[in-house]
């Protein structure tokens, strides 16, 4: 075994030298889910990618690859990048969490910041997500404000926790002042698939539904809503603000920039850890699209009162009573949800009908 | 659970419009086969024909241009196939992926300029009172010129190759290419014709996405539809009425099951989600029973002097 102690310790002695010579630029991957032009999710981490380009300018080369299916090939992806010399590398999709932690064991001088994932299996994986149900709680308490049939039509993606807490958060804030509210579900299986986006859309709308909540990358809903007319819509990721003053009314926004421009700088001073980050409205890492004037003046302020109390921590987008769907108790009065709960959330609260894929 | 919710007129108009891509790039890629070329870049075509069209439509202000456009932007991706495949001589399956990625790429770059734009809307096609029946009116009456276009394209193709000496010929060239060349016919010919045609259908298709069904240009919106499309032409044993019903059927599911979860049916997601793709895939299985067969020479490459 001692050959081996000997090219390990080579080529460790070989890596610092490298790392030594390769200072001055800072090579930074990542990997994207969809196309750059989705308008969604993807093109909100693309123009993160960007800042972190304007930021450090020479200091910092950026690459990355475009849609890539999550599974096998996503490792592959990640090998490359690694075996060019990626210092660092965000992996931006929920599926990429065990392909990022297998090529993390193989490249444990690589950097890996894996987006809204929960594994952190080795020293050199950090995870980050943003606190999206901050942001599905405003767009439910304007969506059960604004509907007049009271059906809310809700395009899922995947049964993953991320999305359960978004139907939730959404259904608990628009519940609140509209008791009679309904909540019409629809799993497509996809992040992005325009027509069929635009179908499921359609089907809520033939159903009933007058607002359409999506947690899909597409802007797709909102053509259909402005086919149908009088249906309101939410930007997803990015602001959409093509569809705006109506009917999109107002938009959750991926603001990852601050965050990417941190950790590269991380790498930089060698200071990088492992770290789990969960940021929201607070921190900057979700926002709140502009309010259109399509929504009524007092429903706005309300709305932004709800941003404003979630964004300085008075007020916690789940906070009892709540019950589980089943009637059980979940949190009592004034109690509010651990992050532990929040992040493995399978279970729908008392009032969403229907029951999640398992 | 609340069936009532659920309104089978809109549905059933609904499905006709989710099954005409897919039935327009299908109906293309058949008259491609039966010549006896394999295309595996109906995906790419359909793309580049999408935001063909859509650039088009948006710079005119006509939806028609538009289609026009489309059907030349995919006919042109095509050439490059065909060139590949009939004077280079290139593997066919290899030349067909490389197509799809490329289209891919092309389509990404020229639609650059066009996301978040709205293009001008195609027009229904004025039936009169015709529309105005209960039930048949929604069902048959109420569509965009393109769907009964679709229709039309696929009686059209099946009239051609039953009825027509240019269709024998052309299932000849399929059958057994060097047959059809001892005939004195001009196969590589026939075949870059068949290929462009190919080409043209999956570009309209593409544009139907990006033009009526979506109405918006994003980066892979096609999403897959191409490679439906393939998979359809080989379960409906190369006939063009069972394109249509295929088509028709995966459609028809596809929005069935959207619908039936929007009414809480306790049947899992899953199951659903799924349902389109089994149920088509076994119909079409049970049909293709028969003895017929792909064609002769499919996907195998010709050269005069061998």
């Amino acid at each position: 075994m001692k050959i081996t102690t000997l090219l390990a310790s080579a080529a460790l002695a070989l890596g610092l030298a490298t790392a030594a010579v390769a200072q001055d630029t800072t090579k930074v991957g990542f990997v994207y889910v969809g196309p750059v032009g989705d308008g969604g999710w993807t093109f909100t981490h693309d123009q993160a990618r960007q800042q972190v380009e304007a930021e450090f300018g020479d200091a910092v080369e950026t690459v990355f690859v475009e849609s890539v299916a999550e599974g096998p090939d996503a490792e592959r992806v990640m090998t490359q990048m690694a075996l060019n010399g990626a210092d660092l590398i965000f992996t931006t999709s929920f599926g990429y969490m065990d392909p990022t932690n297998n090529v993390a064991a193989k490249f444990p001088d690589v950097k890996f910041e894996h987006a809204t994932g929960y594994k952190r299996l080795h020293p050199n994986v950090s995870t980050y997500s943003a606190r999206f149900y901050e942001g599905r709680a405003v767009q439910g308490h304007i969506a059960g404000s604004m509907t007049e049939s009271n059906i809310i039509g809700y395009i899922a993606s995947f049964p993953i926790p991320e999305v359960i807490r978004g139907i939730n958060s959404a259904y608990l804030h628009a519940s609140k002042l509209n008791p009679d509210v309904e909540f019409k579900i629809i799993w497509v299986y996809t992040w992005f698939d325009p027509a069929k986006e635009a179908d499921a859309a359609t089907a809520l709308i033939e159903q009933g539904a007058d607002v359409i909540l999506q947690h899909t990358d597409s802007t797709a809903p909102h053509a259909a809503a402005q086919e149908a007319g009088n249906v309101i819509t939410f930007g997803q990721a990015s602001d959409m603000s093509a569809y705006a003053p109506f009917p999109r009314v107002s938009a959750i926004l991926d603001e990852w920039g601050d965050y990417y421009i941190a950790r590269t700088r991380a790498v930089m001073d060698g200071t990088w850890e492992s770290v789990d980050t969960w940021h929201g409205i607070g921190d900057g890492m979700v926002g709140i699209g502009e309010i259109t004037d399509a929504v009524p003046a007092n429903v706005k302020e309300e709305a932004m009162a709800l941003k404003a109390s979630l964004a300085d921590g008075s007020y916690h987008a789940f906070t009892g009573p709540i019950n589980k769907q089943d009637g059980s108790v979940w949190l009592a009065e004034g109690e509010t949800a651990d992050d532990g709960t929040l992040a493995g959330m399978n279970f729908y609260v008392e009032g969403v009908t229907g029951d999640i894929p398992q | 659970m609340d069936l009532s919710a659920i309104n089978p007129i809109l549905l059933i108009a609904a499905l006709m419009s989710a099954a005409t891509p897919i039935l327009l790039a299908a109906t293309g890629e058949l008259v491609a086969e039966r010549a006896g070329v394999l295309n595996l870049g109906v995906e790419g075509m359909m793309i580049v024909g999408a935001i063909c069209g859509f650039a088009i439509a948006v710079e005119t202000g006509s939806p028609v241009v538009g289609f026009i456009a489309a059907a030349l932007g995919g006919a042109m991706l095509s050439l490059l196939f065909a060139f590949l495949t009939q004077v280079t001589l290139a593997n066919q399956v290899a030349s067909g992926l490389a197509l799809t990625l490329f289209g891919l790429g092309l389509s990404a770059l020229l639609g650059q300029g066009y996301v978040g734009i709205k293009p001008p809307r195609m027009p229904d096609v004025n039936f009169g009172f015709l529309a105005d029946i209960p039930v048949i009116g929604p069902i048959l009456f109420s569509h965009d010129p393109i769907l009964y276009f679709g229709i039309g394209l696929v009686a059209a193709v099946w009239a051609a190759l039953k009825f027509t000496r240019a269709g024998l010929v052309l299932r000849a060239v399929g059958e057994n290419h060097d047959a059809a060349h001892a005939l004195g016919y001009k196969v590589v010919r026939i075949r870059t014709l068949a290929i462009m045609f190919g080409g043209a259908c999956a570009g309209m298709g593409g544009a139907y996405i990006s033009l009526i069904r979506v109405p918006q240009w994003t980066e892979g919106m096609t999403a897959g539809v191409g490679w439906i499309a393939l998979a359809l032409v080989v379960f409906a044993s190369w006939k063009p009425w069972r394109v249509l019903l295929g088509a028709y059927l995966f459609g028809g599911i596809t929005q069935l099951q959207l619908n039936l979860q929007g009414a809480g049916v306790a049947i899992p997601v899953e199951y659903l989600a799924m349902s389109p793709y089994v149920i088509t895939i076994v119909v079409l299985v049970i049909l293709s029973a028969d003895k017929s067969a792909a064609p002769g020479s499919l996907g195998r490459t010709f050269h005069a002097s061998s």
